[in-house]
């Protein structure tokens, strides 16, 4: 049997059906490098595990626990679950970090309910002060910092996606296989599963490093087309306001906000959008603020970079004109 | 059919919300309003209810002494009951302690389905209806944008990151649902009325049997709050004719074209 270090810190690596080793990963083993010695779960189906473990590895990972399971993709959650008892049994990590992902969160919470744990959520950052480790969170839209910590016990973290900028050295590829019992505790069927194994050329809104975003002052979903041009332009995922989906241009997917997608890019602009703050608390800690709007009084200036007062169909074409005859 | 909804009371997203940086407790002095989301999870219930007369609804919140406001509306929205967790002793409770106290005042009202929002605006934790689920020992569906209850089973559709699932699970379970689901009915001033009436029973953590201040079991604790300062407004221009030019200049300027 392999002994783990103290500072051990068991990272949770998401897998996808067809075995895509999600994003969130490599900041996640990142994350654990900071304070600690990073140990790699793959739950994957069969045939999947290697190819993940190898990345994780290459994410960092000292090294990487392969479990291979049918149920992956025909039960839901418990699998991870069940796996993550039995990589902690064995490694007495004194931190698990867990993608806040829909996924990871499903399994952080049975797990941390299954073995009493002290639970993070939606951490922006893991530190070690004398007494152990802290979790770091950005609270209310970035309004508020709060460190938390483990009263006891392991402490199992999620990590807000994207939030983590710090990276592992890669890795030598140290991977273990690990028996899992299968459990007993009820849990849903997956009937089918539509997996998008080719996202689109534009990045995904959660965790892009910079995000357009348009609201109502767009005025419909035809005039919204001038959003998704500034942000192919620029590289650039593309976010809504409420109003901007609550009016039917867009899908609520895009709805960046307190009850929508909270991001925090490296640049923002937002075109059309007022600033209401259930908006701005889904933004404001973007690095880069940049707002175009008619009304010289909207809210969003007051916390904008570089404020246009201004029609978004005027400047936003000079706008793309500019960018690309720089590029030309 | 028995279905319990869980529902919250929050701050009201449209208002400044606080955090006192003494305790790390929300500040409860602005308006509070019940999450929509739980309103959304209540109208999965009521739409059920509409088609199946012998559809039982209770709402559950845990909360202090402002709760009883946001449940009556839920009453008057359509709900059959509404039950309370009350007790000072939960002032500041973790994801832990809150998931055994609701476990256990789910298991006392007794369900087939329990239905809750995906995330709380104000905790936006999302880690609840599965802690429930692991500590009630049924399955957990979650994140569901549709929702068909039917003979003994619940299913819907699940977007995740990575594409969509369709899931199903036999019944006793619980679902959470996203705000993909159609929006509240608003309570009628018939409902209003009848809402007064409606059973409304108040828990405490005794009444429950559940004590949430053992030292041995470990609990996540705040141990700094800090105010982030306020962003301060940068430059602001008045476009005239130039103001895309100049914008393109800035963005180039920062590195971030």
């Amino acid at each position: 049997m392999t002994n783990y270090p103290h500072d051990a810190v068991l990272v949770l690596v998401e897998v996808s059906p067809s075995g895509r080793v999600q994003k969130s990963a490599a900041g996640l083993l990142g994350a654990a490098a900071g304070v600690g010695t990073p140990v790699a779960l793959v739950v994957a189906a069969p045939g999947h595990g290697q190819a993940a473990a190898e990345q994780a590895a290459a994410y960092g990972a000292a090294s990487v626990l392969v479990t291979e399971t049918p149920s992956f993709t025909t039960t839901l959650t418990t699998p991870a679950v069940d796996a993550l008892v039995a990589a902690a049994d064995l490694v007495q990590p004194e931190l698990v970090l867990i993608s806040n992902s829909i996924e990871g969160r499903d399994v952080a919470g049975r797990y941390a309910a299954r073995t009493r744990s002290a639970l993070a959520i939606d951490a922006v950052g893991v530190s070690r002060d004398e007494e152990g480790v802290v979790a770091s969170h950005s609270v209310y839209g970035g309004a508020y910092l709060v460190d938390s910590a483990a009263s006891a016990g392991t402490l199992v973290v999620t990590v807000r996606q994207g939030a983590i900028d710090a990276r592992a050295d890669a890795a030598a590829l140290n991977a273990q296989t690990l028996d899992v019992s299968p459990g007993t505790a009820p849990a849903a069927t997956i009937t089918s599963i539509d997996e998008d194994v080719a996202p689109s050329g534009r990045p995904e809104l959660r965790g892009a490093a910079k995000v357009v975003s348009g609201g109502r002052g767009l005025g419909s979903g035809e005039r919204f087309a001038l959003v998704t041009e500034l942000a192919d332009v620029l590289g650039a995922a593309v976010g809504a306001s409420r109003a901007a989906v609550d009016a039917g241009f867009v899908p609520q997917s895009y709805q960046v906000g307190q009850t929508g997608v909270s991001v925090s890019p490296a640049l923002y602009i937002a075109l059309g959008i007022s600033g209401a703050i259930q908006h701005r608390a889904g933004m404001q800690t973007a690095k880069t603020i940049v707002a175009i709007n008619k009304d010289a009084d909207a809210p969003i200036f007051g916390i904008a970079d570089f404020g246009v007062v201004g029609d978004v169909f005027t400047v936003v074409p000079q706008l793309v004109a500019a960018l690309n005859a720089r590029k030309a | 059919m028995r279905i319990l909804v869980l529902v919250k009371e929050v701050p009201d997203t449209y208002g400044d919300r606080k955090l006192s940086v003494e305790s790390g407790l929300a500040d409860r002095a602005g308006e509070m309003v019940l999450d929509e989301i739980g309103e959304r999870a209540l109208e999965v219930a009521l739409k059920h209810a509409d088609a199946h007369a012998d559809t039982e609804i209770t709402v559950l919140s845990m909360g202090p002494g402002t709760v009883p406001t946001t449940l009556r509306k839920a009453l008057a929205m359509g709900a059959t009951r509404a039950v309370h967790v009350l007790d000072d002793a939960l002032l500041g409770a973790d994801l832990g302690a809150t998931a055994e106290v609701l476990a256990a005042a789910i298991r006392r009202v007794g369900f087939d389905l329990v239905i809750t929002g995906n995330l709380s605006t104000d905790g936006s934790g999302g880690v609840l209806p599965s802690m429930l689920a692991e500590m009630l020992g049924v399955p957990a569906a979650t994140n569901l944008s549709t929702v068909e209850i039917g003979d003994g089973r619940v299913s819907g559709q699940r977007s995740l990151e990575q594409g969509s699932y369709e899931v199903s699970a036999p019944l006793p379970a619980i679902v959470s649902i996203t705000e993909r689901l159609p929006d509240a009915r608003f309570p009628s001033f018939k409902g209003i009325l009848a809402a007064k009436k409606k059973p409304f029973e108040t828990v405490t953590l005794a009444d429950l049997g559940v004590a949430v201040d053992d030292e041995s079991v470990p609990r996540s604790i705040v141990i700094s709050v800090a105010e982030r300062p306020a962003r301060v407004a940068g430059v602001k221009i008045v476009d005239e004719g130039d103001a895309g030019e100049q914008l393109a200049q800035f963005l180039i300027a920062q590195r971030l074209a």
